[in-house]
This record gives structure tokens, sequence and C-alpha cells, in this order.
């Protein structure tokens, strides 16, 4: 099991209200992300459903059940943090054993508990060490492995990769991945990074200040995003919009094309720029391109596109490709 | 880049810390000296050496009952940091892990309690102390003692929580432990280094505390504190005697300090540094 439902939930601090009502269906099996900027809410929606901070109106049904005021052990949750949390006076084992400990089971299946879940993530050897003599990917496997024990009916992880370097983020998140292709059990991820939101999510829900923006697969926000913040925030590099004679053809309020789909020639175009900064990374080059009326646009071309800074380029938004938004932010299709 | 020192500078440095060092010392280890000194040589004037006579312990020891207020003041400092460390770890607790707009103020409220010299209350005190038989009690003195103590040792406890991260709390709770299993299991065996230091300085403190164990007490409860003043205000030129009962008060502590100060500057430093 492991449906969560979200029921008009709103969550004020003081006069503050972080998050204005929230409608949102968690599906069993699910891997959910919640992506946006920093501030948008979407780590107190998570502290929300895991029981940590009180709604102050609306309800949480998991599986069914309503769960409003009920605490946090109570849920069937299991909460992986940021900075992982771990019980640094707790030796490995004891960290891994601790909610059963809590939950009172018999010690010799703790034990068979434990030995299981150091294996799935190849912690055996590490067992009887403490937290601080562990590395920073370790240390991550140790707290997942205090969730995967109490066979939760949902995981909920917290920016768990933002503390790790760039290489080692990289394999965590194929870990975590493959993890829920194991397990089959609803997650929910909290990040700000929609790169580990694109290729994670079953389902992304983009959050801005504390609203749903849009919920979709991750190919639904990049190919159909509702409107401007989420059709900016989805994507990388970022989507470059333009107004006014630019959008007038389109009949739009405002246009939007991703890097990726705008042709360059050094002959003709639509749009006449001159070459800014080059970001050459071998299979693209990713051109900065000063455009009179739109400013900075991103360029995506093939690694071997020879131009230099100060060239004259011509870009042509690619058929088909443009993204349309009315005088709301809004998308027009 | 370290920094680089000059032997001379260091010598210098040295001598100075050691002038210092002895400048603080001294009233103590004069005490000590004094106190192997007869009646006698006491009033003679300024000596550095002794004759190295026991007569003044022996007289103190005849003329009162060291252990009995040996006793009292262990019952009393242990007994009050017991007590105040029962109240001040849930207390701290709630204000570093869930504080309200109020805690800031609720703080700056405990320690103004200590600004107040505490002769202001006594009137009061010794009213409540007299109405309710706790004149001369140990339970009494104990409760005073933990009141006296209370806001420095939630302080003291507040500062250290603080640098728990919550985090680590929320997992707790998240894997079921109960409020109290939070305190037990985690918060408690986290804060051992700063617990301990709270206790060893709450101990010190309560073991030297001579307003109100001079003025509350007469013999059954009396600590040593008592035990001192009771040799400085008949006798007060009876140097050697008072000497030696000195010694005696404060051996224990120093005793105990001497082989916790690591434990203490440790402590006393918690968090300075990450």
């Amino acid at each position: 099991m492991g449906n969560i439902q979200l029921k008009k939930v709103n969550k004020s601090f003081g006069a503050t209200q972080v998050i204005p009502g929230i409608d949102l269906m968690i599906n069993e099996g699910e891997f959910v992300v919640f992506v946006g900027p920093s501030g948008c809410g979407k780590s107190t929606l998570l502290r929300l459903i895991a029981g940590l901070e009180d709604t102050s109106s609306g309800t949480i049904e998991i599986d069914g059940r309503d769960v409003t005021g009920t605490a946090p052990a109570k849920r069937g949750l299991a909460m992986v943090f940021q900075s992982y949390a771990l019980y640094p006076h707790m030796s490995v084992r004891n960290n891994i054993a601790f909610p059963l400990k809590m939950a009172k089971l018999d010690p010799a299946l703790i034990d068979k508990k434990v030995t299981e879940a150091a294996r799935v993530l190849n912690l055996t050897n590490y067992l009887d060490r403490r937290p601080g003599q562990l590395s920073g990917g370790q240390r991550q496997r140790v707290a997942i492995g205090r969730a995967i024990v109490r066979e939760p009916s949902a995981f909920l992880f917290d920016e768990p990769l933002s503390n790790l370097d760039a290489a080692l983020r990289g394999t965590m998140r194929l870990e975590i991945s493959e993890l829920h292709h194991q397990l089959k059990t609803t997650m929910i991820y909290v990040t700000h990074d929609q790169v580990e939101a694109m290729t994670m999510a079953d389902k992304i829900v983009v959050l801005n200040a504390g609203n749903i923006e849009q919920v979709g697969s991750p190919l639904d926000l990049y190919h159909r995003p509702d409107n401007i913040f989420v059709a900016g925030f989805i994507g990388s590099p970022r989507m470059n919009f333009a107004t006014g004679e630019f959008s007038k053809p389109y009949n739009a309020h405002s246009i939007g094309v991703r890097p990726e789909h705008l042709q360059l020639s050094t002959q003709s175009g639509a749009w006449r720029g001159v070459v800014g900064v080059a970001e050459h990374l071998g299979s693209d080059t990713f051109l900065h391109i000063h455009v009179d009326g739109i400013g900075l646009v991103t360029a995506r071309v093939g690694g071997d596109f020879a131009v230099t800074h100060g060239d004259q380029v011509f870009l042509t938004p690619e058929e088909g490709r443009v993204h349309k938004f009315d005088d709301k932010g809004l998308a027009i299709r | 880049m370290a920094r680089a020192v000059s032997t001379r500078k260091t010598v210098v440095v040295t001598i100075f810390a050691w002038i210092v060092a002895l400048i603080i010392f001294f009233p103590i280890l004069y005490t000590i000296i004094t106190s192997f000194k007869s009646e006698t040589e006491a009033i003679q004037g300024f000596s550095l050496i002794p004759s190295g006579t026991v007569e003044s312990y022996g007289a103190v020891q005849a003329q009162s009952n060291y252990f009995k207020f040996f006793l009292n003041s262990v019952v009393l400092s242990l007994g009050s940091t017991f007590l105040a460390l029962l109240i001040s770890v849930p207390a701290a607790w709630s204000m570093a892990f869930s504080p309200t707009a109020k805690t800031k103020d609720i703080l700056m409220w405990m320690l103004s309690t200590k600004m107040m010299p505490a002769v202001a209350v006594l009137v009061p005190i010794y009213l409540i102390f007299r109405d309710f038989g706790l004149l001369d009690s140990r339970i009494g003195l104990t409760v005073m003692l933990t009141m006296i103590n209370l806001p420095i040792v939630i302080w003291m406890l507040y500062t250290y929580f603080r640098e728990i991260p919550g985090e680590i709390l929320e997992a707790a709770r998240m894997d079921g432990a109960s409020l109290w299993g939070e305190i037990f299991y985690v918060l408690t065996p986290m804060a051992v280094p700063g617990i301990a230091s709270t206790m060893l300085l709450n101990i010190i403190l309560a073991w030297n505390e001579a307003f109100w164990t001079i003025r509350l007490t007469t013999t059954n409860a009396a600590p040593l504190t008592a035990f001192i003043a009771s040799f400085s205000s008949p006798q007060g030129l009876f140097w050697a005697k008072l000497s030696a009962a000195s010694t005696l008060a404060i051996a224990p502590i120093l005793i105990m300090g001497w082989f916790s100060q690591k434990q203490l500057v440790r402590g006393l430093t918690f968090g300075a540094v990450k």
C-alpha cells in the first residue's frame, strides 16, 4: 500500500501562508518528485506529509486513512533527511536497527532485517563503524537502510543528495532509482535540482510559492508546460523567452524556445544575433547569443560548430517547437 | 601557513602565564601553607615555609566533626545537581527544539533572577523555610541550591542542545521514538559532554555556595562552607585553624576539579568550533 492523498492542505507559519491549499493524489508505487526553487514550500509539504509539521487546515490521507492528526511514527512512513540525520553515537548496525527497536521487535528478527538491509546497500563491512567514520555516500546509504528496514508504505526523501559531490550524486541517483524498482514502494522525493526530478520521477510536481504549477510525467512537463514558470524551470539550459515583435507572428503575448530547438546559421535566419560566450562541453556547445530586443539567448549546437566571440549568427526556432503563452503566462495550445 | 613564533616570545609568554597563574593560585597556596603552621607562626607575619605541624588539623577535627559537614556537602551538591538536571533537561529541550516567540524572554527572565543580590530575598526565603520547617534540613537546602543554580544549568544545557541538529531528533520521531525515547536514546547520549560539564560546574557551584548554606543551617544540614564559617566568626584570629578548616573544605572539590578539568574545559568551550 502507499496511496497518499492531500485535500486542501494549507500551512501557515504565523501570518505567513506557506502553502495556500494543495490537492494532490499520489498513487501506490509511484516515484513522485516535488521540485521548485528554494522557498517554494516543497520541503514544508513533505514535512506535512511526514507529520513533522501540523497542517493549518485540510486533510492528509494515507491508504484511505485520515492521518492529519496522527504522530509521525504512526503514519507508516520513513524519511531520509538532507543531513542524513544519523545517530552519531550509535554504530551503523544500531542506526539501522533503531526504528525496529522502537517498535519493540524480536532481537533475532531485528538482526535478520538489519543484515538483509546491509546486504542490499553494500554496508555489510561497515556495520560496526560509527557514522563519523563513513563517507558521505555511505552515510546516505545508512540513512536509506534505516528507512527500508521499517518496510514503510512510502519513503520520503528531503533533498538527500545535495550534500554529495557531483559524481557521487549521479551514482546515488541511480541507486535510489534502482531501489525503487526493487521495492516498488511509493517514494516522494524533494529536490530543487530539475535534473534529479527529470531523471528519477514517474511524476513531477512543480511547486512555486506554495502552489502546484503543474503535475505530470517528466516528458509531459518538458513538451507541454502549462505556463511560463514550468517552461522556464524544467529543462537545462533554461528555455529562452521573447515578447513583443518576436511573439507577434505566433499570435501570443510571449513565446518560449528551448536552446535545443533553435537552428543556427551563419547565413540567414529569423533572428540576428552576436555570439557571446561559448561553452564547449565536447558533445555539445552552448552558445550565449546577444539578440537585440530579447537579450541573451542560449542555443545548443553540435560540438564542432565553429564560431567565436563576436561572430554574427542567425537563429531560427524549429517549426512546432515554439511554446506560446498569453498575457497571464498560461500556455496557448 | 602557521604563524612563526620565536623562541624568545614563547619564553616571555610562558613566564608571564606562570606569573598570572601563581597570582591566581596564591591565596589557596598560602591557605594550605598556613594550615601547616602553628598558631604563633601564623600570626608572626609572612612566611612561605611552615614548620609542618598538623596540630591545627587535629584541633579542627576535635572541635567539630569534619565528616559530618563533608557528608552534608556531598549530599547537598549531588542532590541539588541531580534535581537541577531532572528539571533542566526537559526545560532546555523544549526551549531549544520547539521554541516559541517568548522563549528568548523566558531565558532572559531566568537569567535576571541571578542578577538580583541574594540578600534581597533573604527575609522572605527565611520565613518560608521557617514556616515549612525546612530550616537546617538537607531537603530544604537541596531545593534551595537547585533553585539558585537552575538558571545557569538551563542556560548551559540550552546552548549545548542548540548544537544538536534538530533533524536527528526528527529522524528519531519518524523512527517511532516517543518523546521520552527521543530524550533518552538520542538527545541525552549526544549531549553527554555538555551534560557532564554542566553537572561538574553545578556540583562546584553548589559545593562552594556559602550565602544560603550558612544562613539556613545550624548543625544538622550544615555543609563545609558552614564548617569554615564556624571557625572564622568566633575565632577569627586563629589563622592556622581557619586555614586547616578551609583546606579540608576545598580539598575534595579541588581534587575533583583536577581530575575532571579536561571535561570541564571541553564542556565550557563546546560548540565554539564546529
